[in-house]
């Protein structure tokens, strides 16, 4: 049975229709990069599967669950997945440690000695435990984006939605964040993930999504997308004739 | 008739400076637990609540004080409500207080990145979590500078309230003016003393906000 059901799913803003019918059924454990060039409406299908956005038509179901845009079923959906942004979005006025511990305590009404327990073991996963009292803006972008892994994991989602979490790190700050990615998917952790890191959807991913003007113009295993692309417009997106 | 000494006209105004600082803060304390009331509606509360509150707001900024103030001393008094002019004068500032510090916070709210939102409504927090853990500690520093720095706004605004009889700073300037016939060096030491009291709190604003530029420099 699959962990997250995407089926049919549109999604217009306005006149703009962004997502034009998007079927994908992602497995428990499994690791799918979402390729595509800009504006092919990848976030937007990501901020849906999060109910960060509404959909206009067709179904997403997680772990059994139906997605319905209301208070209740948000919050359970959320709980099931979190999500990390391309620009980190701690909270600035709280330390990392503080980051990591807030939704469990407000949310899942954790007491802080536990919130704290777990923040210290989540910061420790990133490889960032000596950083617990360490403010946002003392850190490098490659930490914080860290400290945010640690944020949603905190909050035991069954999968994680990753949206350009490397694109706005300067070069050499991009290993660490996948190294800290690579070891989540080898635990098992199920992984959407936009990416523009070819290497990496090609070496760690078990399925590849192209997407092109709001539609899956192809999928496949990586060794097959990225050897064998059957369109001319992924051929042009990854620069292969 | 009996001399006025130079102390003597200074301790009359000091004396009515009392009644300008304590009409400053009812209003200011008063308009802020309203303004925080109106900041709710204004973004969170239902579309109606909205339209209402930001039609209050649009009021109370575009028409003058002075308007505002009449209305409520002479207005309600159409209505057989005999209205003293200290009530009048506190009502109508902090009713003009409250609009236009429920505007300077909305701003402040709607300065915090839309990414704080996000991330914290995919960590599950309904909305008055948001507020309450998230968007508001930010937005309540952001706040600080321009809300001590209409406070100026406030304390000036107090002068208008002489005009119907409440006797504050300004009022006190023209009745030692009446019996001294000095106007120049009683209205020059008026001015002084609004002076000592705003420019306090405009400099503390200045201050804040430059500590705030400084602490948002890595940003
Ligand atoms: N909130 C929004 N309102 C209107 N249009 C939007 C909004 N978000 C995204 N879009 C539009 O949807 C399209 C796809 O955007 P996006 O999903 O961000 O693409 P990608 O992540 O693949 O670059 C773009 O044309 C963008 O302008
Ligand atoms: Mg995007």
């Amino acid at each position: 049975m699959s962990l997250i059901a995407i089926t049919e799913v549109k999604k217009r803003f306005g006149d703009n229709e962004v997502l034009k019918g998007i079927s994908i059924d992602v497995a428990p454990g499994e690791v799918v990069a979402i390729i595509g060039k800009s504006g092919s409406g990848k976030s937007t299908l990501l901020r849906c599967i999060n109910g960060l956005e509404t959909i206009d038509e067709g179904s997403i179901v997680v772990a059994g669950a139906q997605f319905l845009p209301d208070e209740v079923h948000l919050k359970a959906l959320r709980l099931k997945v979190g999500m990390i942004f391309q620009q980190f979005n701690l909270f600035p006025h709280l330390t990392a440690g503080g980051n990591v511990m807030l939704s469990q305590m407000v949310v899942k009404k954790t007491p802080k000695k536990d919130a704290e327990a777990v923040a210290r073991k989540m910061l420790d996963r990133v490889g960032l435990a000596h950083k617990f009292d360490a403010l946002p803006d003392e850190l490098s972008g490659g930490q914080q984006q860290r400290v945010a892994i640690a944020r949603a994991l905190a909050m035991q989602p069954i999968a994680l939605l990753c949206d350009e979490i490397t694109s706005a790190l300067d070069p050499e700050l991009v290993a660490e964040v996948l190294a800290v990615v690579k070891e989540l998917a080898a635990e098992g952790m199920t992984l959407v993930m936009v990416t523009h890191e070819m290497r990496f959807a090609r070496d760690v991913c078990s399925r590849v999504v192209f997407m092109h003007q709001g539609r899956v113009h192809e999928i496949g295993a990586p060794e097959e997308v990225f050897a064998n692309p059957r369109t001319p417009e992924l051929r042009q997106f990854l620069g292969v004739q | 008739m009996t001399e006025f000494s130079f102390w003597d006209i200074l301790r009359n105004l000091l004396l009515a400076a009392r009644w300008t600082v304590v009409l400053s803060l009812v209003s200011f304390i008063g308009g802020g637990i309203v303004g925080v009331a109106l900041l709710f509606l204004r973004i969170g509360g239902r579309r109606g609540m909205r339209v209402l509150s930001r039609g209050y707001i649009q009021l109370f900024q575009g028409t003058p004080l002075l308007m505002q103030l009449f209305l409520a001393f002479f207005g309600l008094g159409l209505f057989g409500i005999d209205v003293p002019a200290w009530l009048a004068a506190c009502v109508a500032l902090i009713l003009w207080t409250a609009a236009f510090l429920a505007e300077i916070w909305r701003g402040c709210v709607e300065s915090i990145a839309k990414g704080q939102w996000e991330a914290s409504a995919s960590l599950g927090m309904g909305y008055l979590q948001q507020m309450r853990y998230v968007i508001l500690p930010q937005a309540l520093k952001v706040a600080v500078p321009p809300t001590v720095g209409f406070s100026v706004q406030v304390v000036k605004g107090t002068a208008l309230t002489s005009i119907i009889g409440f006797v504050e700073l300004s009022k006190a300037g023209s009745i030692v003016t009446n019996a001294t016939f000095q106007p120049f060096t009683v209205y020059g030491l008026v001015a002084l003393i609004y002076f000592a009291l705003c420019w306090p709190l405009s400099k503390s604003s200045q201050r804040l906000e430059r500590k705030l530029n400084v602490a948002h420099r890595n940003h």
